[in-house]
């Protein structure tokens, strides 16, 4: 490849705050070697207050004294966001760091009877939020709210000029640092005796795949009036509060607006979302995927419940009979309807979904044929919760979901994995009142809003021909629009009706019928 | 059956002669004209499609040629279609050079000697940069920006360049100051009007465009002319001399003042030209067979308020879009609608609605108001008499196409049109909305 062009840069103070942010870092990593660094909780207020310091003022050096605008120069030909050998590296660090979380949480000094290493040097901060001793998740939590919030300053500096952008990033830096982080460890503080269930209200199921499972549900009923708040709290965001939001606003309420997974895409995953494949057959690909992944999930899910009222002998009206007439009648139900009145709209986006649902329906009825105490369609119901924890909650929205940002875009998990984003998606496509409106005949097919779509949506393929954007796996960032050099897109909630119409020409033609 | 064929009726595609059952249409250009022409045909058609270009083996989105040199997008992003969807819909492409026209014999001439036969030719082959014969113009460094190759010649100018100039204040000068000033190149802008753009905006908005491009770091020459071009020993471009005698060094030099039909081509042949390939309203040429559509047609009697020749993409596309019901059967007049167009001068977006000349007249008011700070902008044109609603310019504002263009349709009052300032906002979600200053601006302009 020819020398990358020289691109302008305030490069002096770029490069000091990347020598603070690095310097940070290493002193965190020094953690890992040095027992008596470990114990020092003066250091780790050091190295995290010397990233937070470097990387404020990277963000500051590289955008507060450029216009206000769109500031994309040199993104193909950077390294680090072209998946040039800089991409490779930092996918590769961060592979081993996800391997090392999920799998060898030793390696980082995690140590049930009294941490070492890099867990160690988080063991002042979790006792202070939590009461507790470092755990690899409090310490990844950290890291992970850190890096939205960091990132998210830099976002804000970079998409200044767009209110829709820095309020959604407000709102995701807000969910991330109070709902995922701050709230659930105080909360862990006030209830030190209660057994673990998750505390994050809007981690809800199937994203977090074992709310359902029976410890948890047994935790959160032992867990006294805050087990029983999470509880009831989480049903209602399942079945009321996420469907009524979608609804009126489309998946992005939640996607890029509100998910920790999403937070994390859309600041620390913002330079790489140009890498996102748009290719038709990745498309294919991708409606294969995440509705295995969802099948996957809800079965399981179902299994364990399944497996849940078995034990539960005290049970009268939610036997595990009903438990599985109910869930096929509500299947059937939401099938039914969909073929009913949305017939007309059923592209393939929706037919996956449908097709789904259909599966889903079999599948349970055979759970209650051919699954026995401790076994669900011949595998044992642990061992099914298991690896789907291993293979969907690690690896995929794990080591693929985050560690390949620089090399697969931000949005790996979200568009091929994750089953919330497949339930949102399907509501999306077919009961919601979001559309992307295509501002009638003005686009150029430049290609900008395709080219910056995290999701691999291709833009361009319906601005060109005037059609509104109603595409299920659509989170919503509005960076399309953002991007776009001519005002030819707006992220809108309308009446349902029409929303999807394709005219038989781009405004602007007065030879043709417009519709 | 099995016919017998002419030699005329193959042709070759990558070294491989494809032989058709029936002529072809063939389209000349592959630009969104041509692409637009192929595709709408084969949507209802079922009818051998040829597109030749010499330019790229595939449709590109020239519109964003800037943002490839600036790093924004690949070359492929450029492409609107996957790679796939010409063949799966049966528009074969290639890559030659029509060196000539022969309608007699209906047939094209190209330069490596082929020769193709068509039933129908369309003629899409959009504009190429107007030079004014300026003295060295023909040095290196020297070029305009309108093609692929503009763009290679550019990538290899742009790495030893650390002074350019522009010359020529329009739409592609702009885009060609910010395109080098995302490399750190300094760029000296020459501009022959009193104020940006002066040919299609009025002065208040070329003084708000002036102010930005400065603020980004571009020396604005106005009221200034090139007239020397000086190359160094190696015949490339060292410095310009402009109309009011100062002499700017240099490494390259833009010239980006405008473009003309690119027929070169159809001179040697029996087609009727002017500036441009004339066509009638049904986009044809002299030749019942030939047509010419998009930058390179000249229409014979353009509609009111339209030019005969507007190199333009949305002309180009509506062009095709006609063209491809008259090759269906359904003989079709070409009737623009309402004139539209947008562009964006480094962050400033810009659309326009309608009519607007620079300059009020006896039958047109105009209505200006502008952000005391931002770079925000709107003039509204209207009748003095009848207060229709005749058109808008748009300066940091996204505008509803569609209800505008309703609006001008059921020709609305200007006094309507400031009811429906939020309906026809189409800035994002939690955008500012200065429809009540507007508004109130107007009330005041009334008094």
């Amino acid at each position: 490849m020819a020398a990358a062009p020289k691109i302008i840069s305030r490069k002096t103070g770029k490069n000091m705050g990347l020598i603070l942010g690095g310097l940070g870092l290493l002193l965190l990593l020094y953690s890992l070697v040095s027992s008596t660094w470990a114990k020092s909780s003066s250091g780790l207020v050091m190295s995290l207050g010397l990233i937070a310091l470097g990387s404020f003022f990277y963000s500051d050096q590289l955008y507060r004294n450029r216009h206000p605008g769109i500031h994309n120069d040199g993104v193909w030909f950077t390294s680090l966001t072209n998946r040039g050998i800089l991409g490779w590296f930092v996918a590769m660090a961060l592979t081993v760091f996800y391997c090392c979380l999920y799998f060898y949480p030793e390696r980082l000094g995690y140590y049930p009877n009294g941490n070492t290493g890099l867990i160690q040097f988080f063991d002042p901060l979790s006792l202070v939020l939590n009461g507790k001793f470092a755990t690899q998740w409090f310490v990844y939590g950290v890291i992970y709210t850190l890096a939205i919030l960091l990132f998210g300053i830099k976002f804000l500096y970079k998409y200044r000029h767009s209110r829709y952008q820095s309020i959604r990033t407000l709102s995701v830096m807000f969910f991330q640092l109070c709902f995922a982080f701050l709230i659930p460890e105080f909360l862990s503080l006030m209830h030190p005796d209660t057994p673990y269930f998750a505390k994050d209200l809007k981690n809800m199921w199937p994203l977090n795949h074992y709310f359902f499972e029976s410890w948890h549900l047994n935790n959160m009923l032992n867990g006294g009036t805050l087990g029983l708040v999470m509880l009831g709290g989480g049903l209602s965001m399942i079945f009321i509060i996420s469907p009524v939001l979608t609804y009126w606003y489309g998946k992005r309420w939640y996607c890029s607006w509100v998910c920790g997974c999403g937070a994390l895409a859309e600041t620390a995953g913002d330079p790489f979302r140009q890498l996102s494949s748009k290719r038709l057959s990745i498309w294919k690909l991708e409606r294969w995927i995440i509705h295995l992944v969802l099948v996957l999930v809800v079965l399981t899910t179902i299994a364990v419940l399944w497996s849940f009222l078995g034990k539960q002998p005290n049970a009268i009206y939610l036997t595990q009979e009903n438990f599985i007439i109910g869930v096929v009648i509500g299947l059937s139900t939401l099938m039914s309807a969909i073929y009913c009145f949305k017939r007309k709209e059923l592209n393939k986006d929706a037919l996956y979904s449908l097709l789904s649902v259909g599966i889903l329906i079999i599948g349970t009825l055979s759970i209650q044929s051919f699954s026995g105490e401790k076994h669900i369609l011949f595998i044992k119901s642990y061992t099914l919760t298991k690896w789907y924890g291993f293979a969907i909650g690690a690896i995929f929205s794990g080591v693929l979901g985050v560690g390949f940002y620089p090399l697969l875009g931000s949005r790996v998990w979200c568009r091929f994995g994750c089953p919330m984003a497949a339930i949102l998606g399907l509501q999306q496509r077919l009961f919601s009142r979001f559309r992307i409106t295509t501002n009638g005949g003005q686009c150029i097919s430049c290609g900008n809003c395709s080219t910056y779509c995290e999701m691999g949506i291709d833009v361009r393929a319906y601005a060109q021909r005037g059609q509104n954007i109603v595409r299920s796996s659509c989170v919503g960032c509005g960076i399309c629009s953002t991007v776009c050099p001519r005002g030819v897109l707006k992220l809108e909630n309308g009446p349902v009706e029409n929303r999807t119409l394709l005219p038989p020409f781009p405004l602007g033609n007065a030879t043709e019928k417009q519709s | 059956m099995h016919f017998f064929l002419p030699n005329n009726l193959k042709y070759l595609v990558e070294d491989e002669y494809v032989y058709m059952s029936q002529l072809p249409i063939i389209i000349v250009g592959n630009g969104i004209s041509g692409t637009t022409v192929a595709r709408t045909i084969r949507k209802q058609r079922d009818v051998p499609l040829v597109m030749i270009s010499n330019e790229s083996p595939y449709f590109f989105s020239r519109t964003a040629l800037m943002y490839v040199f600036m790093g924004h997008m690949r070359w492929e992003d450029l492409e609107p279609y996957e790679r796939s969807f010409w063949g799966e819909n049966q528009i074969e492409l290639m890559q030659a050079k029509v060196s000539e026209i022969r309608p007699e014999n209906r047939q094209v001439l190209l330069e490596n000697g082929k020769q193709l036969a068509y039933e129908k030719l369309v003629l899409a082959t959009g504009s190429k940069p107007k030079f004014y014969d300026w003295k060295g113009q023909q040095l290196a460094g020297v070029q305009g920006l309108y093609s692929k190759q503009d763009l290679d010649c550019l990538e290899g100018w742009a790495k030893d360049t650390q002074q350019a100039v522009i010359v020529g204040g329009g739409l592609i000068g702009v885009e060609l100051a910010e395109m080098l000033c995302s490399r750190g190149i300094n760029v000296h802008f020459l501009v022959r009007e009193r104020s940006f753009w002066g040919t299609v905006l009025s002065e208040e908005e070329g003084r708000l465009l002036e102010q930005h491009i400065q603020a980004h770091g571009v020396t604005l020459h106005l009221e200034t002319e090139l007239s020397e071009i000086i190359g160094d020993t190696h015949g490339r471009a060292k410095a310009v001399v402009t109309s009011t005698g100062v002499t700017i060094p240099c490494e390259f030099v833009g010239l980006t003042t405008g473009v003309v039909p690119n027929i070169d081509y159809a001179k040697s042949s029996t087609l009727e030209i002017d500036r441009g390939i004339l066509v009638d309203q049904y986009l044809a040429t002299n030749h019942p067979d030939i047509y010419a559509i998009g930058d390179c047609a000249q229409l014979r009697e353009p509609p009111p308020h339209r030019s005969a020749i507007e190199a333009m993409w949305y002309t180009g596309r509506m062009m095709g879009e006609t063209l491809a019901q008259t090759l269906c059967g359904q003989p079709t007049p070409y009737r623009p609608g309402n004139w539209f167009n947008s562009a964006k001068f480094f962050d400033i977006e810009y659309q326009t609605y309608g009519t607007v000349h620079t300059k009020p007249s006896s039958t047109e008011e105009h209505f200006l108001w502008i952000h005391p700070k931002k770079n925000i902008g709107l003039r509204v044109a209207y009748h003095p008499k009848t207060a229709a609603f005749l058109g808008l310019n748009a300066f940091g504002m996204r505008i509803r196409h569609q209800l505008i263009d309703q609006y001008l349709n059921e020709k609305i009052t200007i006094q309507e049109l400031m009811q429906q300032l939020e309906s026809i906002n189409f800035n994002p979600e939690f955008s500012t909305s200065y429809s009540n200053q507007i508004f109130n601006a107007w009330q005041q302009h009334q008094k």
